[in-house]
């Protein structure tokens, strides 16, 4: 399957010629440049899942084989140890290609709506290009290494983006801020990866199980410390600060970036190291696991509140991811029929959730584009104007809800399944963060489409319908999270690579289900009607938790105040200090003595031989009484 | 009968004040004289050294006749160059000779 080359390659020649020669092109040309090799990119991503699960198959052992097409290396360190580059298609690999593509190609073509008549629409399509080659060649790594140098690149193009309108001041500190805290997160990562080529000798994804052994307590201090690079890229608390902010950006970016695809490379990363997690570091993963549910936890409650629809999307995205992290913490062995089944679970609401996602994302945009406001308060019965809108996004709700038999509902019940089987703790814990989601949800949905009208601002200016350009992606995506639930999804990818049937635990699903619909009936009847008293008093009588949520916890304030009086006063100013002082002091002070020294001396170089000739004289006369004296 | 100290005396008084000239005019001319002072002492010292320690030989008046000789070539030259100076200094004060300093 050498052809997937092709996948890393055409997106990367496209961001070249829309990156340099972008500004001669018209912006018609360039969003069809950046558009048509996306749609090539995911034909070739499309034949290559063919290929791979229907064609090459199994082998001998009935085990999806891993394929790595290509490889080379790149820089030899030992003879042993080298960082190499190339393509590894395996289950999750050739998943997450399919997933990539299709949400980049929606997005390249919704962004022909959305962007229309933006300055600087060729630079979008570039940065779109250069973002799907970097996430398609950290999917494809064939060592964590590679994965590392993607990771950072998708990174770079996440910054670019989110900076994407560079004369918006709050759009530049969201971009510095993505940037700087995932690049924090990364530092462990890299440390990470450094312990695990060094212990494990390789740093390819399937070591020498004796050296792993004989290395102990390294390797799981490695995956700890990958988990927080991870954590980082997948805005896991308290790292999670950035994604919010990473809203700035334009609306088809945090669709893509945001929500489908880069977020979830933490997931990834732990999926791909997951037999070295379930082998040698349980207790990591059960670590992560909670750090998942909390996140989860967190998010939700702080997603309750939220008046700027982004937001609340950015923090369904951050409770989502934690979903995902969750079951793939659970895991107690790499058999799906006893403790492995929360990888599949895991991979399974990644896929799902990146299509649902997506969707509620271009969605928001296509309301954004009709009120030109990301505020609650300029929505509110907008279900008559954009029905198409509407109806779609009435699809991503109940999807990510939980209700049958749209995609979120499978994916969802088989988490909560491998959450019971971890501890029923956990069980209820994600079952409650669940119906948390079907609540904050439907009050997003109910507030936007029905509730309380903005009719002065509505009568101004008429919502009206997105463009086509903009609602074929919301109307394919909408289709696809119809069908993405019935997808035999653990036939292809389980924890061990043997096919595992999906069934139903009827008493979880019944459950997820009560609680899902507990929690859209709640926010049915608190938000759906013109008047809210319910959810107004609500607010007052709990003022106090209500603002502390509003302002998410006040996390960003403790970051705020530990960077800023913490760090930067008491660290970061003496430090300074002793910089300007004592370092810059020393060298001032020797070019000081230098200069001086040359000031001195400079007065006998005066050109005058006569005074040489006294100098010399002097000298002569030194010499002949040092002789005499000698003698 | 003069003692070779004698002749030794006057060339040494010669020689520091051609010396002391040479560093305290401020008269190229005079500087050139100063030289000449400290050439001639030198001159003397050799004629005498012959003439009472090697009777025999003549290596020390010939020298000391060379000497003369590269002495008036110098003095042309030098001359020559102060007149130039002179030329387009329109004095010959060694203070103002800062053309070629830096």
């Amino acid at each position: 399957m050498e052809y997937t080359i092709l996948i890393l390659l055409l997106p990367f020649v496209s961001f070249l010629v829309l990156g340099l020669a972008g500004m001669k092109l018209r912006p018609v040309a360039a969003g069809v440049i950046g558009t048509a090799v996306v749609a090539v990119v995911a034909a070739v991503s499309y034949c290559t899942a063919f290929e791979y699960f229907f064609v090459a198959g199994r082998d001998a052992a009935g085990l999806y084989p891993t394929l790595i097409p290509w490889n080379g290396v790149w820089l030899p360190i030992s003879a042993t140890l080298h960082i190499d580059l190339g393509i590894l298609l395996d289950p999750i690999s050739v998943m997450m290609l399919v997933v990539i593509s299709t949400v980049s190609l929606m997005v390249h073509i919704y962004s022909f709506g959305y962007m229309k008549g933006e300055r600087g629409f060729q630079r979008y399509y570039a940065f779109l290009s250069l973002f799907t080659m970097s996430m398609m060649g950290l999917v494809v790594a064939t060592n964590i290494f590679q994965m590392y140098l993607f990771w950072e690149l998708v990174g770079v193009s996440s910054y670019l983006l989110i900076g994407f309108y560079y004369t918006k001041k709050e759009a530049i500190a969201a971009s510095k801020k993505a940037f700087i805290v995932t690049r924090f997160a990364d530092l462990g990562f890299l440390v990470g990866i450094l312990f695990y080529g060094y212990y494990a000798g390789t740093f390819s994804f399937t070591p020498d199980a004796k050296l792993l052994v004989a290395a102990g307590g390294m390797i799981p201090l490695a995956l700890g410390l990958m988990f927080i690079g991870g954590a980082g890229k997948s805005a896991m608390f308290p790292l999670h600060i950035w994604l919010p902010d990473a809203m700035e950006g334009p609306t088809p970016v945090s669709a893509l970036i945001h929500a489908a695809t880069m977020v979830v490379a933490g997931v990834y990363l732990v999926a791909r190291m997951f037999p070295l997690f379930v082998g040698y570091a349980p207790e990591v993963l059960h670590g992560t696991a909670y750090i998942g549910a909390f996140t989860a936890l967190y998010a939700a409650v702080v997603a309750c509140v939220q008046s700027d629809i982004k937001r609340v999307l950015a923090f369904s995205t951050i409770s989502q991811i934690g979903f995902m992290i969750v079951s793939l913490g659970v895991c107690t062995s790499t058999d799906p029929h006893a403790g492995g089944l929360g990888y599949m679970a895991s991979m399974f609401h990644l896929f799902t959730h990146a299509l649902f996602k997506a969707l509620l994302f271009l969605g928001a945009g296509a309301i954004i584009h009709a009120v030109h406001s990301n505020e609650m308060s300029a929505m509110g019965g907008l279900r008559r104007y954009m029905p198409l809108t509407h109806a779609t996004f009435l699809v991503a709700c109940l999807a990510i809800a939980g209700i049958w038999p749209l995609s979120g509902f499978f994916s969802k019940d088989e988490i909560l399944t491998a959450c019971f089987a971890f501890s029923p703790v956990m069980g209820w814990v994600m079952t409650a963060i669940a119906g948390l989601t079907a609540f904050y949800m439907f009050r997003l949905y109910y507030n936007i489409f029905w509730g309380r009208e903005n009719r002065e601002l509505h009568a101004a200016h008429t919502p009206h319908e997105a463009p086509w350009t903009m609602t074929l992606p919301l109307l394919i995506l909408a289709a696809a999270t119809l069908v993405a639930g019935w997808i035999p999804f653990g036939r292809g990818i389980s924890s061990n690579g043997e096919a595992y049937t999906i069934h139903i635990d009827g008493s979880v699903a019944a459950v997820s289900l009560c609680v899902a619909v507990a929690g859209i009936a709640l926010a049915t009847w608190m938000y759906a009607r013109e008047k809210q008293p319910v959810a107004d008093r609500l607010a007052e009588t709990f003022s106090g938790l209500h603002r502390a949520a509003y302002h998410r916890f006040y996390i960003d304030e403790v970051y705020q105040f530990i960077t800023h009086r913490v760090i930067f006063a008491c660290i970061s100013t003496p430090i300074a200090w002793f910089d300007r002082h004592v370092v810059d002091g020393v060298m001032n002070l020797l070019a000081t003595a230098t200069h001086g020294a040359a000031y001195a001396v400079r007065e006998m170089q005066s050109g005058s031989v006569q005074r040489y000739c006294i100098w010399m004289l002097c000298g002569a006369l030194g010499l002949t009484i040092l002789v005499l004296i000698i003698c | 009968m003069i003692h070779m100290e004698y002749y030794l005396i006057v060339s040494t008084i010669m020689m520091f004040a051609g010396i002391y000239g040479f560093v305290t005019r401020r008269n190229l001319l005079a500087i050139l004289i100063s030289v000449e002072l400290i050439l001639n002492s030198v001159d003397i010292n050799f004629v005498v050294f012959n003439r009472f320690l090697f009777p025999g030989e003549l290596e020390g008046f010939f020298f000391a006749l060379f000497a003369i000789g590269v002495s008036a070539a110098e003095t042309a030259v030098a001359i020559a160059i102060i007149i130039n100076i002179y030329r387009n200094l329109r004095n010959i004060q060694v203070r103002n000779l800062r053309e070629m300093k830096w």
